[in-house]
């Protein structure tokens, strides 16, 4: 390909045809400040509307200024980006941002984190000098997001995310001119849309526009309480991206500190979803290994694929689009909620705790278990089984209220008997992950042989869509993974179409699964950080002494004591679940049809 | 500086012994090559303001190597102050499809479209009709093109093209990116040549009358006449197709009531041309182009309530999508009524007209860009009406 040559700040650049201007100036170490522009390069994931225009530049030859974001490289192109002209643009286009952006940046919860408020640093704003007027919007508080669009700012990264990416279609740009906003259809409250509470909108607000519902306030209470036993546990990729918090590489493994950290908050006993994860495995393993059996012996009632059941906002998300596929997925509960099952059963009994004394805390990457665990079918007598599903981001702020100088904590381990977990529960935390576990499980129970190689590479990765057939013993199995509800989609829709066929699917919402999630630490656009998570995540499963879930010992021990076998009796009624036709849409058009 | 004497002209309505479709007919006997060439040497302009060769734009877009192409009559006619294309597609509709379908021989399309402003709908039954009888006249003599009407929803950045093709796929109307330009890149990402309706009438007159007697008309920068919308305080409002190149001193002395002190050239995007200025401005692309909008407004007129009008237009129009538009327009409105109030100090205005040509050159598309037309040039020439 012939490469392009242009000229940015006098400095000369040769870059391939199709280069914008911002990646070009890039390479020569020329950073054009951006604000609405977002590109996660692994994930195939860009947002470039072009409509903040922080990046404009001045392009020889050209009567405007050219947003760098948008602009491709065109030979003998001649750039500059840091005129009288260009400065001054962008600092008066950020007065203008700022003059409709509230001054409570103290008390936001997204102070330290804002896009903004760092580019109005670098850009030495000062002063104001356009007072207009400001918007004023109705805050929408669901049970897993807040909406405050007073402070949007209309990069429209979140709209993308949802429409693009997600394909969820929640939110988009409503109204015109000042009036402008972004929205839900008909400007209903979230709950009313076809939100899934995935929380990607949230992971790439570059303001407070967009936040997590905080329940920290509720656990320092709780934890005060003597009355009260309260006992938490994390999910795998909390520890893979908890140390970025504090300042640490993204991939460092912080499993210990995590542990001592909340031991220190004063969580009476600390506990690894990990274990749940495992116990997951038995159940949807088994589910699996019963539907492929009978599909196999010719059952014409049998409908294949299985697919996942773990991740929240996947469960909304076909219980809004895909309401006709509700008998596909597996019936196994997330491990969330098998956590909470067991422990407000079987631990309460151990430990002679009565469940409403009981408080389970689960920290989580995810923004959709705030809400998983307010579902009904979740709850005993109006009592949930996990009470408050809190995010990474909350965990850090709550060490940091403790005055918990977390990076010179010990290591410590996870309590017994729930934190015992297998390399299994640990990669659950990343794309591919669920469905490895499964697969090292229910290969060896199907074939009674052991797994010579536990770790399936043709399982991992960061592609959006990826198929592999494995060998179980002479049977083909065709397995397919999607992350990112778009993903899912295309593939669901092929699954109706019968383009494809698969025995078993993974789908995890977000951006490579779990690390990638809406309540993880902000990855501000670099998907490096991602990438990161997920080589911390093997590593922790690779440094595991047992890697399959089946082989965990206390698992065994939780169905010899109390569960019996998997699928059993006990087992549906506390670790399965239903699904329900939740398409809100079609609920707000019938009602508009009326 | 080369002038022309105002002169009526009567292209665009004439239909006297006119066949559209027979001069579509003799017209695709020619190569399109050749069409081109003709389109180029009569110097024909987009009429709709921008006043982009129209002989250029078919070019590129024949140029590119796409099996689909469309061919767009854009006639979201939104302007404020202009209303010549409801007026066209009302009494001459078949001058317009016969125009489309000409362009879309030259360039290679086999669709095209008539994207009519949403408050126009009332025009929808009679064009669909006429058009029924066209695109089957189009079948007869043998070319493989038909036309469709697209309405739009009566948002005025439509008109914008890209965001026209925006509406047109079903989206929010918003601007894209450029480039790429819509004739690399337009309605569903396919090569489109998108003209005014005016345009597409003379595009279709050079066709019948033949370049020559087109370029009779106009001076070298702006060739033929133009449709023009007068409005405001003028004993002779409505459609006049007059000769480009004459001053708008000429034209006041024709439409104005005696008491003329300023003229708006081109709607509320265009500028504001006062008293002292209007013997040196010429009408056409060398001096003060227009998309036929001429508002004339005399000495009883307070200029502060036009600049308030078109500033309070802008601030609901903006797509919303850039920053310097969405916020800026509204900055520039609450800024006049701060100075009118007194609460703000005269020099503001001074920060007013520095944001103003920010967003001359920052913003997206033209809408927020052509903002500062009006507010800088009623800001500069009726400082002290909008002081006090």
């Amino acid at each position: 390909m012939n490469k392009i040559k242009i000229t940015i700040d006098n400095k000369p650049i040769e870059v391939d045809p199709g280069t914008s201007l911002l990646k070009a100036a890039d390479t020569v170490g020329i950073k054009i400040p951006t604000l609405c522009y977002l590109h996660l390069e692994d994930l195939n994931i860009e947002n470039k509307p072009g409509g903040c225009r922080i990046c404009v530049v001045e392009v020889a030859g050209r009567r405007n200024l050219a947003p760098a974001c948008a602009t491709q490289c065109l030979d003998g192109m001649i750039v500059r980006t840091n005129t009288m002209r260009v400065l001054n643009a962008r600092k008066t286009v950020m007065e203008l941002i700022l003059s409709d952006h509230p001054f409570d940046c103290l008390i936001c919860a997204k102070s330290g984190q804002c896009d903004l408020q760092k580019l109005a640093q670098d850009l030495g704003i000062r002063e104001i000098h356009y007072k207009g007027e400001q918007s004023h919007y109705k805050e929408d508080r669901s049970p897993s997001i807040i909406r405050d669009m007073d402070k949007c700012i209309l990069c429209r990264r979140c709209e993308m995310m949802c429409n693009d990416f997600q394909t969820v279609g929640a939110l988009s740009g409503i109204n015109r001119g000042f009036m402008a906003v972004v929205a839900t259809a008909f400007e209903q409250d979230l709950v009313k849309s076809p939100c899934t509470y995935c929380g990607q909108c949230v992971a790439v607000c570059p303001t407070g526009a967009l936040t997590e519902v905080d329940h920290t306030n509720q656990i320092i209470r709780l934890l005060a309480n003597p009355k009260k036993t309260v006992i938490v546990q994390t999910a795998p990729a909390v520890r893979a991206a908890l140390g970025e918090e504090f300042g640490l590489e993204p991939g460092t493994l912080v499993t210990g500190k995590l542990v001592s950290a909340l031991k220190q908050l004063g969580f009476d006993y600390v506990f690894d979803t990990d274990f749940a994860a495992d116990l997951t495995i038995m159940e949807e393993g088994t589910e699996l290994l019963k539907r492929l059996t009978n599909y196999l012996n010719g059952d014409k009632e049998e409908s294949l694929p299985i697919l996942t059941s773990c991740c929240p906002a996947w469960v909304n998300f076909f219980e809004e689009y895909f309401p006709e596929l509700n008998d596909i997925p597996s019936t196994a509960r997330s491990p969330q909620q098998m956590f909470g099952a067991i422990a407000k059963t079987y631990f309460a009994d151990k430990i002679g705790v009565d469940r409403k004394d009981l408080v389970v805390v689960s920290i989580m990457p995810c923004l959709a278990k705030k809400y998983e665990c307010q579902r009904d079918e979740f709850k005993v007598d109006g009592n949930p089984d996990v009470d408050f599903s809190l995010s990474t981001r909350e965990l850090a702020a709550l060490i940091k209220q403790a005055n918990i100088d977390f990076l010179t904590l010990p290591d410590d381990d996870f309590d017994s008997p729930m934190g015992e977990s297998t390399g299994a529960g640990v990669i659950f935390g990343t794309t591919g992950g669920v469905i490895e576990a499964a697969v090292r499980t229910a290969y060896e129970l199907y074939t009674g042989k052991k797994l010579e190689k536990i770790g399936f590479e043709e399982l991992r990765g960061m592609a959006g869509i990826r198929q592999a057939t494995l060998d179980f013993d002479g049977l083909p199995i065709n397995i397919g993974i999607a992350h990112g509800l778009g993903n899912a989609r295309e593939l669901l829709e092929s699954i109706k179409a019968g383009t494809c066929s698969f025995h078993a699917i993974e789908i995890m919402a977000c951006p490579g699964g779990c690390i990638g999630g809406g309540g993880q630490p902000l990855h501000h656009g670099n998907s490096q950080v991602i990438v990161a998570r997920q080589k911390a995540i093997y590593q922790e499963d690779a440094s595991k002494p047992i890697r399959k879930s089946h082989e965990n010992p206390y698992i065994k021990k939780l169905y010899d004591e109390f569960l019996g076998s998997p699928l059993s009796e006990k087992s549906h009624h506390l670790l399965h679940t239903r699904y329900f036709d939740r398409s809100k849409t079609k609920v707000i058009i019938k009602k508009e049809q009326e | 500086m080369e002038t022309t004497k105002l002169k009526r002209v009567d292209i665009i309505f004439a239909m006297e012994g006119i066949d559209p479709i027979k001069v579509v007919e003799s017209t695709i006997k020619k190569d399109p090559d050749t069409i081109i060439l003709e389109m180029i040497d009569s110097g024909l302009k987009g009429r709709g303001g921008a006043g982009f060769p129209t002989g250029l734009k078919w070019k590129f877009t024949r140029n590119e190597d796409s099996y689909d192409k469309y061919v767009i009559c854009n006639a979201d006619e939104g302007e404020p102050g202009t209303f010549k294309d409801r007026e066209i597609l009302d009494r001459v509709p078949e001058k317009v499809f016969a125009g489309l379908a000409i362009c879309g021989y030259t360039i290679g399309a086999r669709e095209g479209f008539i994207y009519l402003r949403g408050e126009y709908n009332f025009l929808l039954p009679k064009l669909n009709e006429k058009l029924v009888a066209f695109n089957a006249g189009m079948k007869k003599i043998g070319l493989d093109f038909t036309i469709q009407m697209r309405s739009g929803s009566g948002a005025y950045i439509c008109g914008e093209e890209s965001a026209l093709f925006e509406s047109m796929e079903g989206k929010r109307g918003e601007p894209r990116n450029k480039p790429p330009y819509p004739t690399v890149s337009g309605y569903l990402g396919k090569p489109t040549a998108i003209n005014n309706v005016e345009t597409l009438v003379y595009a279709f007159m050079i066709s019948r009358i033949g370049v020559e007697k087109f370029k009779e008309f106009g001076t070298k920068d702006s060739r033929g006449s133009k449709v023009f919308s007068i409005s405001g305080d003028t004993p002779k409002a409505g459609i006049h197709e007059l000769e480009l190149g004459m001053t708008v001193q000429q034209l006041v002395e024709e439409f104005g009531d005696g008491d003329t002190k300023a003229v708006q050239v081109g709607g509320a995007s265009g500028g504001c041309v006062p008293r002292k200025l209007f013997k040196d401005t010429i009408i056409g692309y060398e001096g003060i182009p227009t998309g036929g909008s001429m508002m004339l407004f005399n000495s009883q007129r307070s200029m502060y309530n036009v600049l308030h009008d078109y500033l309070e237009f802008f601030t609901e129009e903006s797509c919303g999508q850039c920053t310097p538009c969405r916020v800026g327009c509204q900055q520039l409105l609450k800024g006049i009524e701060a100075v009118k109030r007194g609460e703000k100090s005269p020099s503001y205005l001074d920060d007013l007209k520095k944001l103003a040509r920010t967003m001359k050159v920052a913003a997206k598309c033209g809408l927020g860009q052509s903002v500062a037309n009006p507010f800088v040039s009623i800001v500069t020439n009726f400082k002290e009406e909008i002081i006090y």
